[in-house]
């Protein structure tokens, strides 16, 4: 795990090895000035000269620990900053190329908490561990080098404290992790819930459900609290036991040190500085425990965010022929079976054959749940089929580099998506390159080009993140848009006009297949009239073919396409009796 | 890209906006209250084991140099050994003190961080809960989101380490100084001096580095928001294989973040080093100015006086830069705390919904005379509890007759979105809303429940304006079926129980089955139990649907609203829902949304609107004679046949 995330230094690599190494010539220097301190004492008591001379040493000698520390603390900084930044990118990136079984797995709220929040602590542990994770080892080292020299049966008391505290941090350690990997869990569930009440606000407000939701967020913060309380229970400890330490060993080294200056067998200045080796020496053991407890506290953050990088991709180019593109629109499925999940599941699709010509143009219908939008997501490798092939120009969509196979797809979701920027922003997507030309035409052939128009700043309107300001059957056609300048061999509509009304949708529908004859367009939805430009209609029912054909070969032997057909149209004369 | 971020950042800016040390002492004011309301015994012990924990490292000092001048006098012969052993158990016994004090005030310290954050989030989000619609219309839930987990984490590490610390260091430094002045007033002053020299460079250093610092925290939220817009629009990127652009801006985004942060964590790195090696210097002078003193005999009454004195005063000077250097560390995240704590408390300032209903809803039963008495027994029978001003009382029984008189309606108090709307929906009616996109459809559902308010009595509800019905029971007498299906983190029955908390598992069975959800939910590995995330990540657009009217059906309310709440479900099944509503809500009101004909056509009453205003009004057939708007609008179905 440590060296995955060491690997992420990469460019900062100088800075993370300068910043440690300046670190130890300011310790040395910091280590060495009590020494002159002792000098100054003893021999500056006998004669004020020394003390001025051994003042002057002293003082160099602070002003160059200065000077290292900055450097180290400038090169700290680039390093943590730099490694952070490598670290959200290496980690975003990951997650560009996850696919959406991938993303499923871990939960779109659970990977924006990893690359927010959770990075935040990697980042502090780290700069921690460059600054003080090598600044705190070598004060300890040096400092009871430096005691020994002066005395060392005194400098004995130190080395016995030693493993007291080792044990002390190794337990503490032990006790603290499985706790806060609970509470990193609690807060998780906490955020969680957040997200969702805000985001379905208007649900909770319409069943008033204010009360409800705020007794249950409040055993969730309870629990935080809870948790959060066991967990840093354990760390309360620590400040106090190191302070127990380091009182006891002052005292140990007052009462041995007092009597060896009894005897003789210590100099006043000696002690002195013994004295102040005491607050170096302990206080590097005190930070070396803090770092233990940052990166215990820290470790959950650290592991989550290695199961990002080490989360193998679904869906990869791996055995993908890169310079393979679509020869035409055409599609086939052969013996397709898809489940979500494990094996447990049931299964979505089930043994399913379809041919599908370049140029043509196929309604799906069938009811909710039959696997409708689980067919069409195959297609642009969504997700892998779990045994059978997906064909698409001709050869399997798995020979293609993702690239080069959605590249020709265009495909539009039903819960789509715009993001913030302008409409253009937005549109771009479909082709960075396209012109203001291409743009407006491809609105006009989605039908937005005029509402699109009617906003103050037309085309450079603002969106809002999530599209929240603009109607939904407006996103939708803005969405079509957004598909249409792909210019691809193959376009999917998963019910993607179901909030603009018929009219519109009908025009949508002429214009595309007036002007874009040559692509193959496959219409999923409800409305049989959505479907009039199809050169023949799926129906489907629980993951299989209930029928194939056109409108009224349909009507004549498909009972399921004759209710819903009746369902929709013939209706008229119904409504009178039921009401 | 880079322009994609004006709309949203223009509100991050303005929450991150500086805080200057004016509002930060506002808002620690303000926190301190919080805090001593919250926990006052606690917060008043902890001030007082603070004192002891810093009492004792100041009388620890003090007893050193006790110590050592007793060994030195030990060595002249001039004392018992006993005299320094009666001190050392001194020392040890201040110590232990010292001790019990740091580890109390620690764990106390723990009790209140931990206990704040929670009452803060329970009120922030008991209050956001209250907020009117129109918050959340103008706020992205990411900024509101934002203060939930990181405003909340920054103050909870200020709050166990940034001011315990604080209050440890003001005290330890009054502490330390009193020992020192005690000690040797002389180089009491040289340690002053160059503290004041100390805490010019670091006001210094922090003033220049503040900058960076609201910078950092700017950037860091504009990637934390990219991360959350482009985490949630995973497949689209995949769809159009825009994963490098995506790197690319995200790339952009984080070198800014890196430059700022660089910036600021520059500024708070060189801190430490630079008071570090100040208060060696310090040390040094003092050594150095201490002997000179001895030597001359100013400092102590004799040699052994004076040695005593230097041994005892250099530790504690070196200790009394400490709490300084680490204020100054410290003084920057503070500040960042204490902006969160200003967003935090924003948002518990915000108004909440406004709500001056006093008209409730209650169980009623009928009596011989055929009054309506109120009972607290589940009758399943409903009125309208209205006091009257001259301290009367009326029971109204809940009907579900609703009605518009010309209502007008502006979101923004500039365009009107609804005109001059009149309607009256009598129980046991279907009203149809027909109309392309931004006619105003929603507009006027958002008015029945009150997500917005129109001015008093042009919405009468069984005849009762409704701006005098509590919120609260005015919703609980309605169910809406929305647009945007929500279903929450729980299992399938959970989520539709939502409807009604205390609905029995066949309550729930039944509405699913009216619904027509039951037969795909027992088709779940895990039936009614099965556990949904993600908004009910593996179901279908159509499924979620059929959850939300399951959930609606379960709150068996007198008004439905069903919001194009059935526009993903196919029609054969639409159609089965349908009966099975009608068959609920015989006898009750139901307002309808939708684009498809088969959903509306029999409606009792259709109303076709355009740009606010109702242009037609009829049913399906009489509206079809007309050959108006209504005609032309599904004339595209009619070219099929």
């Amino acid at each position: 795990m440590i060296k995955k995330f060491a690997s992420q230094i990469k460019q900062y690599k100088t800075q993370a090895i300068l910043a440690p190494l300046t670190i130890i010539i300011e310790v040395f220097l910091e280590v060495a000035i009590p020494f002159t301190i002792g000098g100054i004492i003893d021999d500056g008591l006998k004669n004020i000269k020394f003390a001025l001379i051994y003042g002057g040493v002293a003082l160099l000698m602070a002003m160059l620990s200065l000077l290292a520390g900055g450097i180290s603390g400038l090169c700290a900084a680039k390093a943590g900053t730099g490694f952070a930044a490598n670290l959200r990118n290496a980690l975003f990136s990951k997650i560009q190329d996850f696919s959406s079984k991938n993303i499923d797995k871990f939960n779109t709220g659970s990977l924006v908490t990893r690359l927010t929040l959770d990075i935040n602590y990697i980042q502090m542990a780290f700069t921690m561990i460059i600054r003080i994770g090598v600044r705190a080892p070598i004060m300890f080292i040096s400092a009871l080098i430096m005691s020994i020299v002066l005395n060392a049966k005194l400098a004995l008391v130190f080395i016995s404290v030693i493993p007291f505290i080792v044990l002390g941090v190794v337990l503490l350690g032990r006790l603290a992790f499985p706790r806060f990997k609970k509470l990193f869990d609690a807060y998780d569930q906490m955020e969680n819930r957040i997200q969702e009440n805000l985001i379905g606000i208007r649900v909770v407000k319409s069943f008033a459900r204010e009360d409800h939701e705020t007794k249950e967020f409040s055993k969730l913060s309870k629990l935080v609290f809870n948790v959060t309380k066991h967990a840093e229970k354990v760390l309360v400890f620590a400040m106090p036991i190191m302070q127990f330490i380091m009182y006891l060993t002052s005292v140990l080294i007052i009462f041995f040190g007092g009597n060896m200056m009894i005897r003789g067998e210590l100099s006043d200045g000696d002690f002195t500085t013994f004295i102040q080796y005491i607050g170096m020496i302990l206080m590097s053991l005190m930070m070396i425990a803090m770092i233990f407890v940052t990166v215990i506290m820290n470790r959950t953050a650290m592991v989550r965010a290695c199961e990002i990088l080490d989360e193998k991709p679904d869906i990869s180019d791996e055995n993908a022929d890169l310079t393979l593109t679509l020869q035409d629109g055409s599609i086939e499925f052969e013996n397709v079976s898809f489940r979500y999940g494990t094996s447990q599941s049931k299964l979505i699709l089930e043994d399913f054959n379809l041919t599908i010509k370049s140029g043509e143009t196929i309604g799906i219908i069938g009811g909710t749940g039959s696997g409708k939008t689980t067919l069409v997501q195959l297609i642009p490798r969504l997700y892998d089929t779990n045994s059978g092939t997906v064909k698409a120009g001709g050869n399997d969509v798995r020979n293609y580099s993702l690239f080069n196979l959605r590249n020709e797809i265009a495909f539009v979701p039903q819960k789509n998506l715009l993001f913030s920027g302008t409409i253009k922003d937005n549109l771009l997507w479909g082709n960075p390159d396209a012109t203001d030309e291409e743009l407006q035409l491809a609105a006009k052939r989605a039908a937005a080009h005029n509402f699109i128009m009617s906003f103050p700043d037309g085309y450079n309107s603002a969106i809002e993140q999530g599209g929240v300001n603009v109607s939904g059957g407006q996103k939708q056609r803005l969405c079509i848009a957004r598909a249409l300048l792909k210019k691809p061999k193959i376009m999917v509509f998963d019910d993607s006009t179901s909030a603009v009304d018929v009219t519109t949708d009908a025009e949508i529908r002429s214009s595309i297949k007036e002007n874009l004859s040559d692509m193959t367009v496959i219409i999923i939805a409800q409305r049989i009239s959505s479907l009039s430009s199809a050169d023949r209609i799926i129906v489907m029912s629980d993951g299989k073919i209930d029928g194939i054909g056109t409108h009224d070969e349909l009507l004549e032997n498909n009972m399921i396409y004759k209710e819903v057909y009746c369902s929709q149209l013939a209706g008229s004369s119904e409504s009178e009796t039921q009401i | 890209m880079k322009k994609s971020f004006g709309a949203k950042n223009n509100n991050i800016n303005l929450a991150k906006k500086r805080i200057n040390s004016q509002t930060a002492l506002r808002v620690l004011k303000r926190l301190v209250r919080y805090i001593f309301e919250a926990f006052p015994f606690q917060s008043v012990i902890i001030l007082f084991t603070t004192l002891i924990s810093v009492g004792a490292n100041a009388s620890g000092t003090f007893m050193l140099k006790e110590i050592v001048e007793s060994i030195l006098n030990v060595r002249k012969g001039n004392a018992e050994i006993s005299t320094v052993l009666i001190s050392i158990a001194i020392l040890i016994c201040i110590y232990l003190v010292g001790v019990i004090g740091t580890f109390t005030t620690q764990r106390l310290a723990l009790n209140i961080s931990a206990g704040i954050m929670r009452t803060m989030r329970d009120q922030m989000f008991k209050h956001v809960q209250y907020l009117p619609v129109q918050y959340f219309a103008s706020h992205v839930h990411g900024e509101t989101m934002n203060s939930f987990s990181n405003d909340t984490d920054s103050l909870r590490e200020m709050l166990s380490q940034g001011l315990p610390q604080m209050i440890s260091s003001t005290l330890m430094v009054i502490g330390l100084l009193t020992t020192m002045l005690i000690l040797s007033p002389v180089l009491t002053t040289l340690v002053i001096g160059m503290l004041i020299l100390m805490l010019f460079v670091s006001s210094f250093i922090t003033k220049n580095g503040r900058k960076y610092f609201i910078a950092q925290q700017r950037d860091l939220a504009k990637v934390n928001g990219y991360i959350e817009e482009y985490v949630e629009g995973q497949k689209i990127v995949n769809i159009f294989c825009h994963e490098n652009t995506t790197k690319k801006s995200f790339d952009e985004l984080t070198e800014a973040l890196r430059k700022s942060a660089l910036s600021a964590q520059s500024f708070s790195n060189i801190i430490m080093p630079i008071l570090n090696n100040m208060s060696f210097i310090s040390y040094v002078l003092t050594a150095v100015v201490g002997v000179i003193l001895v030597v001359n005999g100013a400092l102590g009454t004799d040699l052994e006086k004076g040695i005593a004195i230097m041994i005892a005063f250099l530790p504690a000077s070196k200790q009394f830069s400490m709490p300084i250097s680490q204020f100054a560390q410290q003084f920057n995240s503070i500040l960042t705390a204490l902006a969160g704590a200003e967003r935090i408390f924003n948002i518990l300032d915000t108004h909440l919904e406004h709500d001056e209903g006093y008209v409730t809803l209650v169980n009623i039963e009928e009596n011989e005379k055929g009054e309506f008495i109120e009972t607290l027994d589940k009758t399943n029978r409903w009125a309208w509890r209205h006091p009257h001003h001259d301290g009367s009382l009326t029971y109204t029984e809940l009907k579900g007759d609703v009605r518009f008189e010309s209502v007008t309606f502006s979101y923004d108090g500039e365009r009107n979105v609804l005109n001059n709307i009149s309607l009256y929906a009598k129980p046991g009616q279907k009203i149809a809303f027909v109309g392309s996109t931004g006619a105003g459809k929603t507009t006027i559902t958002n008015l029945i429940n009150r997500f917005y308010d129109v001015p008093d009595g042009k919405i009468r509800y069984d005849g009762i304006n409704i701006n005098k019905i509590k919120k609260t029971d005015l919703r609980r007498s309605l169910a809406m079926v929305l647009q945007d299906t929500h279903l929450f983190t729980g299992t399938v029955s959970d989520n539709i129980r939502y409807g009604r908390l205390d609905a029995t598992d066949e309550d729930v069975k039944k509405a699913a089955k009216l619904a027509n959800a039951d037969f795909f939910i027992s088709h779940l590995p895990n039936g009614y139990d099965t556990w949904l995330t993600s908004d009910g990540a593996n179901l279908s657009q159509g499924q979620r649907q059929l959850i939300n009217i399951a959930r609606a059906a379960v709150a068996d309310p007198p008004v439905l609203i069903l919001d194009e709440a059935t526009s993903s479900v196919d029609t054969r099944t639409e159609k089965l829902i349908e009966a099975g509503m009608d068959r609920l809500m015989h006898g009750r009101t139901v307002f309808i949304i939708a684009h498809r004909l088969s959903t509306i056509k029999n409606a009792n009453v259709i109303l076709v609107l355009e740009n606010g205003e109702i242009i037609e009004r009829g049913n399906h057939e009489t509206l079809l004679e007309q050959h108006g708007r209504y005609y032309e609008l599904y004339t595209g179905l009619f070219e099929l046949s």
